[in-house]
Protein backbone atom coordinates (compact mmCIF):
# COMPACT_ATOMS: atom_id res chain seq x y z
CA UNK A 1 0.00 0.00 0.00
CA UNK A 2 1.33 3.43 -0.92
CA UNK A 3 -0.65 6.65 -1.02
CA UNK A 4 1.99 8.56 -2.98
CA UNK A 5 4.21 8.11 -6.00
CA UNK A 6 7.49 8.34 -4.12
CA UNK A 7 9.05 5.11 -2.97
CA UNK A 8 12.63 6.27 -2.45
CA UNK A 9 14.63 9.52 -2.25
CA UNK A 10 17.55 7.80 -3.96
CA UNK A 11 16.44 8.50 -7.52
CA UNK A 12 16.87 11.69 -9.55
CA UNK A 13 15.37 14.49 -7.47
CA UNK A 14 14.79 16.61 -10.56
CA UNK A 15 12.27 14.04 -11.71
CA UNK A 16 10.07 14.49 -8.65
CA UNK A 17 6.87 16.40 -9.28
CA UNK A 18 3.93 16.51 -6.87
CA UNK A 19 4.80 15.01 -3.49
CA UNK A 20 1.50 14.91 -1.64
CA UNK A 21 -0.53 11.73 -1.29
CA UNK A 22 -3.37 10.73 -3.61
CA UNK A 23 -2.15 12.71 -6.64
CA UNK A 24 -4.95 12.89 -9.18
CA UNK A 25 -7.74 13.27 -6.62
CA UNK A 26 -7.25 17.00 -6.05
CA UNK A 27 -10.68 18.00 -7.32
CA UNK A 28 -12.40 15.80 -4.74
CA UNK A 29 -10.41 17.40 -1.93
CA UNK A 30 -11.19 20.87 -3.21
CA UNK A 31 -14.92 20.12 -3.39
CA UNK A 32 -14.82 18.77 0.16
CA UNK A 33 -12.96 21.89 1.26
CA UNK A 34 -15.45 24.25 -0.37
CA UNK A 35 -18.36 22.36 1.18
CA UNK A 36 -16.67 22.63 4.59
CA UNK A 37 -16.18 26.39 4.14
CA UNK A 38 -19.78 27.06 3.06
CA UNK A 39 -21.19 24.77 5.74
CA UNK A 40 -19.17 26.66 8.33
CA UNK A 41 -20.89 29.93 7.42
CA UNK A 42 -24.35 28.32 7.54
CA UNK A 43 -23.79 26.54 10.86
CA UNK A 44 -22.16 29.60 12.44
CA UNK A 45 -24.98 31.88 11.33
CA UNK A 46 -27.61 29.55 12.77
CA UNK A 47 -25.73 29.19 16.05
CA UNK A 48 -25.32 32.94 16.31
CA UNK A 49 -29.02 33.56 15.69
CA UNK A 50 -29.94 31.01 18.34
CA UNK A 51 -27.56 32.62 20.82
CA UNK A 52 -28.93 36.11 20.24
CA UNK A 53 -32.49 34.81 20.64
CA UNK A 54 -31.56 32.99 23.82
CA UNK A 55 -29.90 36.08 25.26
CA UNK A 56 -32.86 38.23 24.36
CA UNK A 57 -35.13 35.71 26.06
CA UNK A 58 -32.96 35.87 29.19
CA UNK A 59 -33.20 39.64 29.26
CA UNK A 60 -36.94 39.00 29.53
CA UNK A 61 -37.97 41.88 27.32
CA UNK A 62 -37.04 44.37 29.98
CA UNK A 63 -35.99 47.66 28.55
CA UNK A 64 -32.37 48.31 29.23
CA UNK A 65 -31.20 51.72 30.25
CA UNK A 66 -30.51 53.92 27.29
CA UNK A 67 -32.74 52.08 24.90
CA UNK A 68 -34.58 55.28 24.18
CA UNK A 69 -31.32 56.60 22.70
CA UNK A 70 -31.26 53.88 20.08
CA UNK A 71 -31.52 55.85 16.90
CA UNK A 72 -30.82 53.33 14.16
CA UNK B 1 17.88 23.87 -10.00
CA UNK B 2 20.84 22.19 -11.64
CA UNK B 3 23.43 24.93 -11.11
CA UNK B 4 24.34 26.89 -8.01
CA UNK B 5 23.58 30.38 -9.28
CA UNK B 6 20.11 29.51 -10.57
CA UNK B 7 19.36 27.56 -7.39
CA UNK B 8 20.52 30.41 -5.16
CA UNK B 9 18.37 32.89 -7.07
CA UNK B 10 15.26 30.73 -6.79
CA UNK B 11 15.79 29.72 -3.17
CA UNK B 12 16.66 33.30 -2.18
CA UNK B 13 13.42 34.48 -3.77
CA UNK B 14 11.47 31.72 -2.03
CA UNK B 15 13.09 32.58 1.31
CA UNK B 16 12.64 36.32 0.75
CA UNK B 17 8.86 36.04 0.40
CA UNK B 18 8.69 33.52 3.21
CA UNK B 19 10.31 36.04 5.56
CA UNK B 20 7.76 38.69 4.65
CA UNK B 21 4.94 36.45 5.83
CA UNK B 22 5.68 36.29 9.59
CA UNK B 23 6.55 40.00 9.44
CA UNK B 24 3.16 40.78 7.91
CA UNK B 25 1.50 38.47 10.41
CA UNK B 26 2.42 41.13 12.94
CA UNK B 27 0.06 43.53 11.17
CA UNK B 28 -2.78 41.29 12.20
CA UNK B 29 -1.50 40.99 15.74
CA UNK B 30 -1.36 44.77 15.86
CA UNK B 31 -4.84 45.19 14.44
CA UNK B 32 -6.28 42.79 17.01
CA UNK B 33 -4.61 44.62 19.90
CA UNK B 34 -5.62 47.97 18.49
CA UNK B 35 -9.27 47.02 18.03
CA UNK B 36 -9.63 45.29 21.37
CA UNK B 37 -8.01 48.26 23.08
CA UNK B 38 -10.37 50.64 21.29
CA UNK B 39 -13.48 48.67 22.20
CA UNK B 40 -15.27 48.86 25.54
CA UNK B 41 -14.74 46.10 28.09
CA UNK B 42 -18.05 44.39 27.44
CA UNK B 43 -17.17 43.95 23.76
CA UNK B 44 -13.54 42.84 24.03
CA UNK B 45 -13.90 39.16 23.21
CA UNK B 46 -16.37 39.75 20.41
CA UNK B 47 -14.03 42.29 18.88
CA UNK B 48 -11.08 39.93 19.14
CA UNK B 49 -12.86 36.93 17.64
CA UNK B 50 -14.40 38.97 14.86
CA UNK B 51 -10.96 39.93 13.64
CA UNK B 52 -9.31 36.60 14.41
CA UNK B 53 -11.73 34.45 12.46
CA UNK B 54 -11.26 36.42 9.28
CA UNK B 55 -7.83 34.76 9.16
CA UNK B 56 -9.05 31.24 8.32
CA UNK B 57 -12.00 32.43 6.26
CA UNK B 58 -9.99 34.71 4.01
CA UNK B 59 -7.17 32.15 3.84
CA UNK B 60 -9.28 29.28 2.56
CA UNK B 61 -11.23 31.43 0.12
CA UNK B 62 -8.05 33.03 -1.15
CA UNK B 63 -6.83 29.50 -1.78
CA UNK B 64 -10.07 28.46 -3.48
CA UNK B 65 -10.45 31.43 -5.81
CA UNK B 66 -8.57 34.60 -4.79
CA UNK B 67 -5.18 33.56 -6.08
CA UNK B 68 -6.60 32.48 -9.42
CA UNK B 69 -8.34 35.85 -9.84
CA UNK B 70 -5.01 37.67 -9.68
CA UNK B 71 -3.66 35.84 -12.70
CA UNK B 72 -6.90 35.45 -14.64
CA UNK B 73 -8.30 39.00 -14.37
CA UNK B 74 -5.56 41.43 -15.55
CA UNK B 75 -7.60 42.19 -18.67
CA UNK B 76 -10.72 42.91 -16.65
CA UNK B 77 -11.75 40.46 -18.09
CA UNK B 78 -13.28 41.91 -21.24
CA UNK B 79 -11.92 45.43 -20.70
CA UNK B 80 -8.73 44.93 -22.70
CA UNK B 81 -8.97 41.22 -23.38
CA UNK B 82 -10.20 37.81 -22.34
CA UNK B 83 -9.97 35.88 -19.10
CA UNK B 84 -6.41 34.57 -18.90
CA UNK B 85 -5.43 30.98 -18.30
CA UNK B 86 -3.68 30.46 -14.95
CA UNK B 87 -3.65 26.75 -14.19
CA UNK B 88 -0.91 27.03 -11.54
CA UNK B 89 -3.29 29.09 -9.39
CA UNK B 90 -6.31 26.81 -9.64
CA UNK B 91 -6.95 25.16 -6.27
CA UNK B 92 -6.95 21.65 -7.73
CA UNK B 93 -3.67 22.14 -9.59
CA UNK B 94 -0.64 20.16 -8.49
CA UNK B 95 1.37 23.39 -8.20
CA UNK B 96 -0.95 24.47 -5.38
CA UNK B 97 0.60 21.69 -3.31
CA UNK B 98 3.93 20.21 -2.31
CA UNK B 99 6.00 19.96 -5.47
CA UNK B 100 9.69 19.60 -6.31
CA UNK B 101 9.41 21.17 -9.74
CA UNK B 102 9.89 17.99 -11.77
CA UNK B 103 7.74 16.91 -14.69
CA UNK B 104 4.04 17.64 -14.21
CA UNK B 105 1.69 14.80 -13.37
CA UNK B 106 -1.20 16.44 -15.23
CA UNK B 107 -1.51 17.75 -18.74
CA UNK B 108 -2.71 21.30 -17.94
CA UNK B 109 0.74 22.64 -17.06
CA UNK B 110 4.16 22.43 -18.67
CA UNK B 111 7.60 21.54 -17.38
CA UNK B 112 8.41 25.27 -17.48
CA UNK B 113 5.42 25.95 -15.24
CA UNK B 114 6.55 23.43 -12.65
CA UNK B 115 10.15 24.61 -12.77
CA UNK B 116 9.09 28.23 -12.16
CA UNK B 117 6.18 27.89 -9.76
CA UNK B 118 7.03 24.89 -7.59
CA UNK B 119 9.08 26.94 -5.11
CA UNK B 120 7.42 30.30 -5.54
CA UNK B 121 3.71 29.59 -5.68
CA UNK B 122 3.10 29.01 -1.98
CA UNK B 123 5.18 31.89 -0.64
CA UNK B 124 3.92 34.31 -3.29
CA UNK B 125 0.34 33.20 -2.55
CA UNK B 126 0.89 33.75 1.15
CA UNK B 127 2.44 37.18 0.65
CA UNK B 128 -0.67 38.25 -1.26
CA UNK B 129 -2.88 36.50 1.27
CA UNK B 130 -1.47 38.58 4.10
CA UNK B 131 -2.50 41.67 2.13
CA UNK B 132 -5.97 40.12 1.96
CA UNK B 133 -6.09 39.81 5.72
CA UNK B 134 -4.96 43.40 6.03
CA UNK B 135 -7.70 44.64 3.72
CA UNK B 136 -10.36 42.85 5.76
CA UNK B 137 -8.76 43.82 9.06
CA UNK B 138 -8.79 47.51 8.15
CA UNK B 139 -12.56 47.23 7.72
CA UNK B 140 -12.92 45.28 10.96
CA UNK B 141 -11.80 48.15 13.16
CA UNK B 142 -14.25 50.67 11.84
CA UNK B 143 -17.35 48.54 12.51
CA UNK B 144 -16.60 47.32 16.03
CA UNK B 145 -19.19 46.99 18.77
CA UNK B 146 -22.28 46.63 16.59
CA UNK B 147 -21.75 44.45 13.51
CA UNK B 148 -22.78 40.81 13.67
CA UNK B 149 -19.90 38.38 13.18
CA UNK B 150 -21.94 36.47 10.58
CA UNK B 151 -22.19 39.58 8.45
CA UNK B 152 -18.65 40.75 9.00
CA UNK B 153 -17.13 37.44 7.98
CA UNK B 154 -19.09 37.38 4.73
CA UNK B 155 -17.94 40.93 4.04
CA UNK B 156 -14.37 39.98 4.97
CA UNK B 157 -14.38 37.26 2.32
CA UNK B 158 -15.84 39.73 -0.17
CA UNK B 159 -13.07 42.31 0.33
CA UNK B 160 -10.25 39.90 1.19
CA UNK B 161 -10.64 37.25 -1.46
CA UNK B 162 -12.54 39.04 -4.18
CA UNK B 163 -12.57 42.85 -4.40
CA UNK B 164 -8.99 43.62 -3.46
CA UNK B 165 -7.49 40.89 -5.60
CA UNK B 166 -9.46 42.14 -8.60
CA UNK B 167 -7.93 45.55 -8.06
CA UNK B 168 -4.53 43.90 -7.74
CA UNK B 169 -5.06 42.13 -11.07
CA UNK B 170 -6.09 45.43 -12.65
CA UNK B 171 -3.63 47.87 -11.12
CA UNK B 172 -0.94 45.88 -9.33
CA UNK B 173 0.04 43.34 -11.96
CA UNK B 174 2.74 44.03 -14.56
CA UNK B 175 0.14 43.53 -17.29
CA UNK B 176 -2.96 44.82 -15.53
CA UNK B 177 -5.26 46.81 -17.81
CA UNK B 178 -5.00 49.89 -15.58
CA UNK B 179 -1.21 49.81 -15.92
CA UNK B 180 -1.44 49.33 -19.66
CA UNK B 181 -4.11 51.91 -20.43
CA UNK B 182 -4.07 54.43 -17.58
CA UNK B 183 -0.39 54.27 -16.64
CA UNK B 184 -1.58 53.50 -13.10
CA UNK B 185 1.24 53.45 -10.57
CA UNK B 186 0.80 52.40 -6.96
CA UNK B 187 3.99 50.62 -5.95
CA UNK B 188 3.28 50.05 -2.23
CA UNK B 189 -0.50 49.88 -2.45
CA UNK B 190 -1.85 53.28 -1.35
CA UNK B 191 -4.89 52.55 -3.45
CA UNK B 192 -4.65 48.84 -4.04
CA UNK B 193 -4.98 47.97 -0.35
CA UNK B 194 -5.67 51.11 1.66
CA UNK B 195 -8.06 53.14 -0.47
CA UNK B 196 -10.13 50.10 -1.36
CA UNK B 197 -10.38 48.97 2.26
CA UNK B 198 -11.26 52.48 3.41
CA UNK B 199 -13.91 52.82 0.72
CA UNK B 200 -15.32 49.40 1.55
CA UNK B 201 -15.52 50.32 5.24
CA UNK B 202 -17.28 53.58 4.44
CA UNK B 203 -19.86 51.74 2.35
CA UNK B 204 -20.63 49.42 5.25
CA UNK B 205 -20.68 52.19 7.84
CA UNK B 206 -23.36 54.12 5.97
CA UNK B 207 -25.68 51.13 6.14
CA UNK B 208 -24.60 49.90 9.56
CA UNK B 209 -25.05 53.20 11.36
CA UNK B 210 -23.26 54.55 14.43
CA UNK B 211 -22.83 52.87 17.80
CA UNK B 212 -25.65 53.60 20.20
CA UNK B 213 -25.02 56.86 21.95
CA UNK B 214 -22.22 57.94 19.61
CA UNK B 215 -24.13 61.07 18.64
CA UNK B 216 -26.03 63.36 20.96
CA UNK B 217 -29.62 64.33 20.29
CA UNK B 218 -28.41 67.50 18.58
CA UNK B 219 -26.21 65.43 16.26
CA UNK B 220 -22.84 66.35 17.70
CA UNK B 221 -20.49 63.39 18.12
CA UNK B 222 -19.39 62.02 21.46
CA UNK B 223 -15.82 60.84 21.78
CA UNK B 224 -15.88 57.19 22.85
CA UNK B 225 -12.39 56.89 24.24
CA UNK B 226 -10.37 53.69 23.89
CA UNK B 227 -10.80 51.40 26.89
CA UNK B 228 -7.07 50.67 26.90
CA UNK B 229 -5.01 53.41 25.25
CA UNK B 230 -1.74 51.62 25.93
CA UNK B 231 -2.93 48.52 24.09
CA UNK B 232 -4.09 50.67 21.18
CA UNK B 233 -0.76 52.41 20.81
CA UNK B 234 1.20 49.20 21.23
CA UNK B 235 -0.99 47.61 18.56
CA UNK B 236 -0.24 50.47 16.20
CA UNK B 237 3.48 50.14 16.94
CA UNK B 238 3.27 46.47 15.99
CA UNK B 239 1.47 47.40 12.79
CA UNK B 240 4.47 49.63 11.96
CA UNK B 241 6.73 46.58 12.33
CA UNK B 242 4.48 44.47 10.15
CA UNK B 243 4.38 47.24 7.59
CA UNK B 244 8.05 46.53 6.84
CA UNK B 245 7.07 43.07 5.72
CA UNK B 246 4.32 44.58 3.63
CA UNK B 247 6.81 46.82 1.84
CA UNK B 248 9.29 44.02 1.29
CA UNK B 249 6.58 41.77 -0.11
CA UNK B 250 5.69 44.41 -2.68
CA UNK B 251 9.05 43.85 -4.39
CA UNK B 252 10.52 41.19 -6.59
CA UNK B 253 13.89 40.69 -4.89
CA UNK B 254 16.17 39.65 -7.74
CA UNK B 255 15.52 39.60 -11.44
CA UNK B 256 17.34 40.52 -14.64
CA UNK B 257 15.89 43.89 -15.60
CA UNK B 258 18.16 44.69 -18.54
CA UNK B 259 16.19 44.91 -21.73
CA UNK B 260 17.98 43.91 -24.93
CA UNK B 261 21.58 42.72 -24.66
CA UNK B 262 23.34 42.40 -21.34
CA UNK B 263 22.32 41.39 -17.86
CA UNK B 264 21.55 43.53 -14.80
CA UNK B 265 20.11 42.01 -11.66
CA UNK B 266 18.12 44.18 -9.30
CA UNK B 267 15.12 44.29 -7.04
CA UNK B 268 12.01 45.65 -8.72
CA UNK B 269 8.62 46.92 -7.74
CA UNK B 270 5.54 44.80 -8.43
CA UNK B 271 5.43 46.13 -12.00
CA UNK B 272 8.97 44.81 -12.57
CA UNK B 273 10.27 48.39 -12.71
CA UNK B 274 13.65 48.99 -11.07
CA UNK B 275 13.97 50.09 -7.45
CA UNK B 276 16.17 49.22 -4.49
CA UNK B 277 15.52 48.06 -0.95
CA UNK B 278 17.67 50.97 0.11
CA UNK B 279 15.31 53.45 -1.57
CA UNK B 280 12.21 52.07 0.07
CA UNK B 281 13.92 52.00 3.44
CA UNK B 282 14.69 55.71 3.17
CA UNK B 283 11.16 56.48 2.08
CA UNK B 284 9.33 54.25 4.50
CA UNK B 285 10.99 55.89 7.48
CA UNK B 286 10.78 59.41 6.13
CA UNK B 287 7.09 59.15 5.28
CA UNK B 288 6.41 57.60 8.68
CA UNK B 289 8.21 60.53 10.24
CA UNK B 290 6.32 63.08 8.18
CA UNK B 291 3.06 61.54 9.28
CA UNK B 292 4.04 61.37 12.94
CA UNK B 293 5.29 64.96 13.03
CA UNK B 294 2.16 66.33 11.41
CA UNK B 295 -0.18 64.16 13.46
CA UNK B 296 1.36 65.27 16.73
CA UNK B 297 0.85 68.90 15.77
CA UNK B 298 -2.63 68.63 14.35
CA UNK B 299 -3.98 66.41 17.14
CA UNK B 300 -2.26 68.34 19.93
CA UNK B 301 -0.24 65.31 20.91
CA UNK B 302 -3.12 62.84 21.08
CA UNK B 303 -1.44 59.42 21.21
CA UNK B 304 -4.09 57.56 19.23
CA UNK B 305 -4.02 60.04 16.38
CA UNK B 306 -0.26 60.52 16.46
CA UNK B 307 0.32 56.81 15.93
CA UNK B 308 -2.44 56.61 13.32
CA UNK B 309 -0.92 59.65 11.63
CA UNK B 310 2.36 57.76 11.23
CA UNK B 311 0.45 55.11 9.34
CA UNK B 312 -1.35 57.74 7.27
CA UNK B 313 2.02 59.23 6.36
CA UNK B 314 3.36 55.94 5.04
CA UNK B 315 0.11 55.16 3.26
CA UNK B 316 0.01 58.50 1.47
CA UNK B 317 3.56 58.20 0.18
CA UNK B 318 3.34 54.50 -0.63
CA UNK B 319 2.09 54.83 -4.19
CA UNK B 320 5.38 56.42 -5.24
CA UNK B 321 7.78 55.34 -2.53
CA UNK B 322 9.75 53.26 -5.03
CA UNK B 323 10.88 56.45 -6.75
CA UNK B 324 10.40 59.47 -4.46
CA UNK B 325 13.22 61.37 -2.82
CA UNK B 326 13.09 60.79 0.95
CA UNK B 327 12.24 64.41 1.72
CA UNK B 328 9.44 64.28 -0.82
CA UNK B 329 8.17 61.16 0.93
CA UNK B 330 8.29 62.96 4.28
CA UNK B 331 6.35 65.99 3.07
CA UNK B 332 3.79 63.89 1.19
CA UNK B 333 3.32 61.84 4.34
CA UNK B 334 2.73 64.98 6.36
CA UNK B 335 0.17 66.34 3.90
CA UNK B 336 -1.67 63.03 3.78
CA UNK B 337 -1.82 62.84 7.52
CA UNK B 338 -3.25 66.36 7.81
CA UNK B 339 -5.92 65.62 5.20
CA UNK B 340 -6.87 62.29 6.79
CA UNK B 341 -7.22 63.87 10.25
CA UNK B 342 -9.32 66.79 9.06
CA UNK B 343 -11.46 64.63 6.79
CA UNK B 344 -12.21 62.15 9.58
CA UNK B 345 -13.76 64.74 11.87
CA UNK B 346 -15.47 66.64 9.08
CA UNK B 347 -17.16 63.48 7.74
CA UNK B 348 -18.06 62.41 11.28
CA UNK B 349 -19.78 65.73 12.03
CA UNK B 350 -21.32 66.27 8.61
CA UNK B 351 -22.58 62.78 7.76
CA UNK B 352 -22.80 61.17 11.23
CA UNK B 353 -20.41 58.40 10.23
CA UNK B 354 -19.09 56.50 13.23
CA UNK B 355 -15.73 55.13 12.13
CA UNK B 356 -14.59 53.76 15.48
CA UNK B 357 -10.86 53.71 14.73
CA UNK B 358 -10.53 56.26 11.95
CA UNK B 359 -9.82 53.52 9.39
CA UNK B 360 -11.68 55.23 6.55
CA UNK B 361 -9.54 58.32 7.05
CA UNK B 362 -6.15 56.75 7.72
CA UNK B 363 -6.45 54.13 4.97
CA UNK B 364 -9.16 55.38 2.64
CA UNK B 365 -8.63 59.12 2.31
CA UNK B 366 -4.85 58.96 2.75
CA UNK B 367 -4.63 56.09 0.24
CA UNK B 368 -6.79 57.90 -2.29
CA UNK B 369 -4.74 61.06 -1.92
CA UNK B 370 -1.50 59.11 -2.18
CA UNK B 371 -2.46 57.68 -5.55
CA UNK B 372 -3.48 61.11 -6.83
CA UNK B 373 -0.24 62.73 -5.63
CA UNK B 374 1.85 59.99 -7.28
CA UNK B 375 0.17 60.78 -10.59
CA UNK B 376 1.53 64.34 -10.40
CA UNK B 377 4.88 63.60 -8.79
CA UNK B 378 5.79 60.80 -11.20
CA UNK B 379 4.19 62.33 -14.29
CA UNK B 380 5.92 60.98 -17.41
CA UNK B 381 7.70 58.06 -15.75
CA UNK B 382 7.14 54.67 -17.38
CA UNK B 383 4.46 52.72 -15.55
CA UNK B 384 5.99 49.47 -16.73
CA UNK B 385 9.14 48.17 -18.44
CA UNK B 386 6.87 47.41 -21.40
CA UNK B 387 7.41 50.42 -23.71
CA UNK B 388 3.97 49.99 -25.24
CA UNK B 389 2.15 50.74 -21.99
CA UNK B 390 1.00 54.20 -20.91
CA UNK B 391 3.21 56.45 -18.81
CA UNK B 392 2.29 57.60 -15.32
CA UNK B 393 0.04 60.67 -15.45
CA UNK B 394 -2.28 62.61 -13.12
CA UNK B 395 -5.52 61.68 -14.87
CA UNK B 396 -4.68 57.99 -15.02
CA UNK B 397 -3.88 57.84 -11.32
CA UNK B 398 -6.94 59.96 -10.43
CA UNK B 399 -9.21 57.58 -12.34
CA UNK B 400 -7.35 54.73 -10.69
CA UNK B 401 -7.96 56.19 -7.24
CA UNK B 402 -11.68 56.44 -7.99
CA UNK B 403 -11.73 52.82 -9.16
CA UNK B 404 -9.94 51.67 -6.02
CA UNK B 405 -11.87 53.70 -3.43
CA UNK B 406 -15.22 53.94 -5.16
CA UNK B 407 -15.82 51.19 -7.69
CA UNK B 408 -14.06 48.27 -6.02
CA UNK B 409 -14.24 49.55 -2.43
CA UNK B 410 -17.22 51.68 -1.52
CA UNK B 411 -19.71 50.13 -3.95
CA UNK B 412 -19.29 46.45 -3.00
CA UNK B 413 -19.16 47.40 0.70
CA UNK B 414 -22.39 49.37 0.45
CA UNK B 415 -24.23 46.80 -1.67
CA UNK B 416 -22.98 43.89 0.44
CA UNK B 417 -24.06 45.60 3.65
CA UNK B 418 -27.44 46.48 2.12
CA UNK B 419 -28.06 42.84 1.22
CA UNK B 420 -27.07 41.63 4.68
CA UNK B 421 -29.20 44.35 6.24
CA UNK B 422 -32.09 43.16 4.07
CA UNK B 423 -31.70 39.69 5.54
CA UNK B 424 -31.66 41.21 9.01
CA UNK B 425 -28.20 39.91 9.88
CA UNK B 426 -26.03 43.00 9.61
CA UNK B 427 -26.33 44.47 13.08
CA UNK B 428 -26.58 42.98 16.54
CA UNK B 429 -29.91 43.39 18.34
CA UNK B 430 -30.04 46.69 20.21
CA UNK B 431 -30.52 45.04 23.60
CA UNK B 432 -27.37 43.00 23.07
CA UNK B 433 -25.43 46.04 21.91
CA UNK B 434 -26.41 47.94 25.01
CA UNK B 435 -25.69 45.10 27.39
CA UNK B 436 -22.44 44.23 25.67
CA UNK B 437 -21.72 41.81 22.86
CA UNK B 438 -19.66 39.51 25.01
CA UNK B 439 -22.68 38.63 27.10
CA UNK B 440 -24.19 37.21 23.95
CA UNK B 441 -21.11 35.22 23.11
CA UNK B 442 -20.42 33.46 26.38
CA UNK B 443 -21.26 29.86 25.78
CA UNK B 444 -22.27 27.00 27.99
CA UNK B 445 -23.35 28.95 31.00
CA UNK B 446 -26.21 31.14 31.96
CA UNK B 447 -25.82 34.85 32.32
CA UNK B 448 -26.00 35.73 35.97
CA UNK B 449 -27.66 38.69 37.57
CA UNK B 450 -24.38 40.32 38.43
CA UNK B 451 -23.22 40.35 34.81
CA UNK B 452 -26.47 41.88 33.67
CA UNK B 453 -26.40 44.42 36.46
CA UNK B 454 -22.84 45.40 35.56
CA UNK B 455 -23.79 45.80 31.91
CA UNK B 456 -26.75 47.97 32.77
CA UNK B 457 -24.66 50.03 35.16
CA UNK B 458 -21.97 50.55 32.53
CA UNK B 459 -24.52 51.59 29.96
CA UNK B 460 -26.05 54.07 32.35
CA UNK B 461 -22.62 55.44 33.12
CA UNK B 462 -21.90 56.01 29.47
CA UNK B 463 -25.26 57.53 28.75
CA UNK B 464 -24.99 59.99 31.56
CA UNK B 465 -21.34 60.70 30.88
CA UNK B 466 -20.43 59.77 34.43
CA UNK B 467 -17.09 58.20 35.14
Amino acid sequence: MATGQIESWAGTIADIGPMYPFVGTEMIWVIAGVVFWLAWHVIQAKKESREWEEDLRKFGGKQLPGEEYFDH
Amino acid sequence: MDNELASLTVIFTEFYYWVTIPLMFLIHVGFCMYEVGASRWRNHMHTLMKNTMLIPLVTVTFYFFGWWIYFAFPNGPWITGELLSAPWAEPWNELMGTHMGGPPAGSDITADDTAFWARINGVFWAAFLLFSWTAASIVSGSVIERIRPTAFWILAVLIGSFCWIIDAAWGWHPDGWMVQVLGYHDAYASGVIHAIAGGFALGILIVLGPRINKFRADGTPRNINPQNPWMVTLGLFIIYVGFWGFYVACNVPIIDIQSGDGVFYSATNIYLGPTTLSAITFNFLMSLSGGLLMAYLVSNGDAFWTYSGGLAGIITASAGNDLYHPVQAMLIGAVGCWVAYKMHFWVERKFKIDDAVGAVAVHGYAGFLGVVIAGFMLWGYPASPNPEYAHINPLGNFIGAIIMFGVLGFLPGYVGARILHGFGILRVPKEIELAGLDLGEIHNRALDKQELAEAREATERELTGAK
